[in-house]
């Protein structure tokens, strides 16, 4: 089996089969980084993987998971002011709880070089909308560089370092979703390795360190200066490339859609020229003007949303070219990713004769519809349970408040719980709001353990301290599950061995909340009575609702010795084909047979009973002798 | 697309999709193939779809298959094969799946009917497309379903190019120990062909 960790730290120069996210991580090595930090969530968290595949004692660099991605923006920053080249990373969205210290660092002399990377994520795939991360990096004057292939994410990030580290600023490398996880070959330079020299060097006297009121006028002049400096360099980079065409015809494009672009002029003689660009902030001015001057119309073919459209007009209007520029002209050009055929279908209505349309879909030939595939909670889920237990307190029209976790998937059939959702540790804030001049639905939120620390309890301070009447229940798994398993604050453990534990219901009660109960759900007749007991007491009430995460548990128990499968069966005689388990508790595990008979699948079963309580003829029971 | 080879893997999550996307992609990297591949996966883990693109040749530049241009759906599961064959496979194409049901939920809620085996083979000659049913009885793990199909592909020689040295070698760069051994046995037993 080949050593990943071994692979990361090769001396020589080596090529290897990798995804973008383990590129950047040897793009760290190389590059000289001593100070990593993130808060997990996809399409990042594979970078840290990669990390933790170099053992703790090798690695050139330090490694935290934050509490939040605010917190891992502000480690990162304070390693680099002291001068040590730092990286962090997190998810599109993350970048919004990091805002408020992220648009602050162009105005900070960072002696070490700091690099942000962010995995946004056009077309959704694992977030809660496609926000282009590309609007905060021009509000607060960051370079961006934005590869499209795990090779160029290497390259990209080599070059961030050291611009960063030259600059003595912030870069942020702008990755999406398919050039995280996107697989190649790459090839990979040599690591001189160089011993930490951890010398505290933070000169607060060497820079202005307090940007407060009229001092702010000095900074910004110097961070527009430099912004001015790494644009004229960008006029220059190998990242912006122009491929001569024929005709008159030009397509200007940045990140995955250069793939798709080149996917769809493949094999064609007549092509437009192209203008790829990798630095897509600050706009390198001269290198667009001159490519614009040469043509008589361009295709801006952007991604989400017109950034590069609107500063390639300005310029245009402010050079006086004559140049027909083509931007985004329907909503469709605003939403989801630019997969090869998105693009062609743009291509296709900005030039007929250019490339063809995509291929419609064929005619159905069997049934017209396909039963659709939704995420579910996994078989022995404790989520499952609770919301199975929980819903039995509530009546119809009480009010359920959703976060972000695996618990989300709630909402789905046929539990129908927690129906709006916003952000992270919104739930209990949303929740006050909604019990308001609401004096006939109960208000009843859910609330992940990480998501607690990450940003749950300004709102849960907010609803002791301003007597809001909400139930809070903290479904506490023990890990952050959803991201795959990262450690959290209550854990005992953080990424590099123990840590002190801290508790859920300790920190409750040290924001001031007084109505705690707890409990496992699979107790879901308890369950049921808490929630019932909680709803009737007037004020905040907090229950801990807890069961470890059970795909973490099985996966564990899996690599211990002597472990053996278990799993449930139907005691076929004795069901009544009430269909509980499959209608209303709804474990995947149970399937629907021949003549409606419930049977529980082999592949999918864990045996972990949790089901059991649910039957109300008892029909479900443990097979003899595991499978 | 001219000289490229689009691959599309679907199935479960928690079926094993990742590792018959990295053994393919290592196995066509073996064989001194150009390829580019790309998972797709977010909440995945949880019993949604899960899918992997690989694309083999120099005229491959996105890792991502177009809709209708795949030549070759490999599916874990037998809803997904139906899926994958509507939206993804060329009218050319070869669609290989393993026979296993994973209800999805209004299948469960029964707001929809299962999809059954004769099912997609009616689908695949409806279109004129090849398909292949592949399921092996008294199978210990079903995580070692994708072994299977791997094995599958070689024995029938669906991945131009590819032979059972590259898988070999490909499943070699993933497992060690006894979780090797296991694979490998069951990959080389499936991979000699019908004949052997």
């Amino acid at each position: 089996m080949k050593d990943l960790g071994a692979i990361l730290l090769e001396r020589e120069p080596f090529s290897e089969l990798v995804i973008g996210n383990t590129a950047l991580v040897r793009a760290m090595v190389e590059g000289g980084v001593r100070v990593v930090t993130s808060y997990p969530g996809s399409p990042t968290p594979e970078i840290a993987d990669a990390i933790r595949a170099i053992p703790k004692d090798d690695r050139p660099f330090y490694f935290e998971f934050s509490t939040n991605e605010k917190v891992a923006l502000e480690v990162a920053f304070g390693a680099a002011i002291n001068g040590h080249r730092s990286v962090v990373f997190f998810k599109s969205v993350g970048l919004n709880v990091a805002a408020d210290s992220f648009v602050q660092l162009p105005l900070m002399r960072i002696p070490g070089g700091m690099v942000v990377v962010l995995g946004d994520d056009p077309g959704a795939n694992s977030s809660q909308n496609e926000q282009d991360n590309r609007h905060y990096a021009r509000m607060a004057g960051v370079p961006v560089l934005e590869p499209a292939t795990a090779g160029e994410a290497y390259a990209m990030m080599l070059a961030a370092l050291d611009l960063a580290g030259r600059e003595e600023t912030v870069i942020v490398v702008r990755m999406t979703t398919h050039v995280c996880h996107a697989k190649e070959r790459v090839p990979f330079g040599a690591w001189r390795k160089a011993p930490l020299d951890p010398t505290p060097r933070f000169d607060p006297d060497s820079a202005n360190y307090i940007p407060l009121a009229a001092s702010v006028f000095a900074l910004k002049r110097k961070a527009a200066a430099r912004l001015e400096r790494i644009r004229e360099g960008f006029e220059t980079s190998p990242f912006n490339r122009v491929t001569p065409g024929d005709g008159k015809r030009g397509i200007i494009v940045a990140g995955t859609a250069r793939l798709s672009l080149a996917d769809c002029l493949e094999g064609r003689a007549e092509r437009p020229a192209i203008l790829e660009l990798g630095t897509v902030h600050p706009l390198p001015r001269a290198l667009v003007r001159d490519f614009l001057a040469a043509r008589g119309e361009v295709k801006i073919l952007e991604e989400l949303d017109p950034v590069l459209e609107g500063d390639i007009k300005s310029l245009a209007y402010d050079a006086g070219l004559h140049t027909r520029i083509i931007g985004k002209v329907d909503t469709e050009e605003f939403v989801g990713e630019y997969v090869p055929d998105k693009v062609r279908a743009i291509l296709h209505a900005t030039w007929p004769g250019l490339v063809a349309p995509p291929l419609p879909p064929p005619p159905a030939i069997g049934r017209k519809d396909l039963p659709a595939r939704p995420p579910q909670l996994c078989p022995g889920c404790g989520h499952r349970s609770a919301f199975f237990a929980i819903k039995k307190a509530l009546a119809p029209d009480d009010i359920t408040v959703a976060d972000i976790g695996c618990h989300t998937l709630g909402y789905l059939e046929p539990y129908r719980m927690g129906r709006v959702l916003l952000s992270m540790g919104h739930s209990t804030s949303t929740a006050s709001g909604l019990s308001l001049h609401n004096a006939s639905r109960k208000v009843l939120c859910f609330l992940g353990d990480s998501t607690f620390f990450h940003a749950g309890m300004p709102g849960i301070v907010n609803a002791v301290f301003n007597g809001h009447d909400v139930t809070l229940v903290i479904m506490e798994n023990g890990t952050t599950a959803m991201t795959g398993h990262q450690d959290l604050p209550s854990a005992g453990r953080n990424f590099n061995g123990a840590a002190p534990r801290i508790g859920v219901r300790a920190a409750l009660e040290g924001l001031g909340v007084t109505n705690i109960r707890e409990v496992d759900t699979y107790k879901q007749a308890e369950l049921t009575a808490l929630v019932t007991a909680a709803l009737a007491e007037p004020g905040f009430k907090a229950i801990i609702a807890k069961h470890p995460c059970m795909l973490k548990f099985t996966r564990e128990a899996r690599r211990k010795p002597g472990w053996k499968a278990r799993r449930v069966e139907i005691a076929q005689g004795i069901c009544t084909q009430a269909r509980v388990c499959l209608e209303s508790f709804a474990c995947p595990s149970f399937q629907v047979g021949d003549g409606a008979r419930v049977e529980v699948h082999e592949d999918l079963c864990i045996g972990d009973g949790s089901c059991k309580r649910t039957c109300p003829s008892g029909a479900i029971i443990d097979a003899a002798g595991g499978s | 697309m001219g000289n490229t080879f689009n691959i599309y893997m679907t199935g479960v999550g928690g079926q094993g999709i990742g590792l018959l996307a990295e053994l393919l992609a290592r196995a066509v990297d073996h064989a001194g193939i150009a390829m580019k591949g790309c998972d797709t996966h977010g909440l995945a883990q949880r019993g949604g779809i899960v899918a992997s693109h690989l694309r083999l040749g120099e005229g491959a530049h996105s890792p991502l298959v177009e809709p209708g241009t795949a030549d070759l759906v490999v599916a874990l599961e037998r809803h997904e094969a139906i899926r994958g064959l509507r939206t993804m496979l060329s009218a050319s194409g070869t669609l290989v799946w393993y026979d296993a049901s994973w209800q999805p939920l209004p299948v469960r809620l029964r707001k929809a009917q299962p999809v059954e085996a004769s099912e997609v083979l009616t689908e695949a000659s409806g279109r004129g497309v090849a398909a292949v049913k592949v399921f092996l009885d008294g199978l210990d793990d079903p995580r070692k379903q994708n072994m299977v199909l791997a094995g599958e592909l070689v024995a029938r020689g669906l991945v131009p190019g590819v032979a059972m040295d590259h898988l070999r070698a490909a499943l070699g760069d993933l497992l060690d120990g006894p979780a090797l051994a296991e694979n490998l046995a069951l990959l080389e037993r499936v991979g000699r062909g019908p004949q052997a």
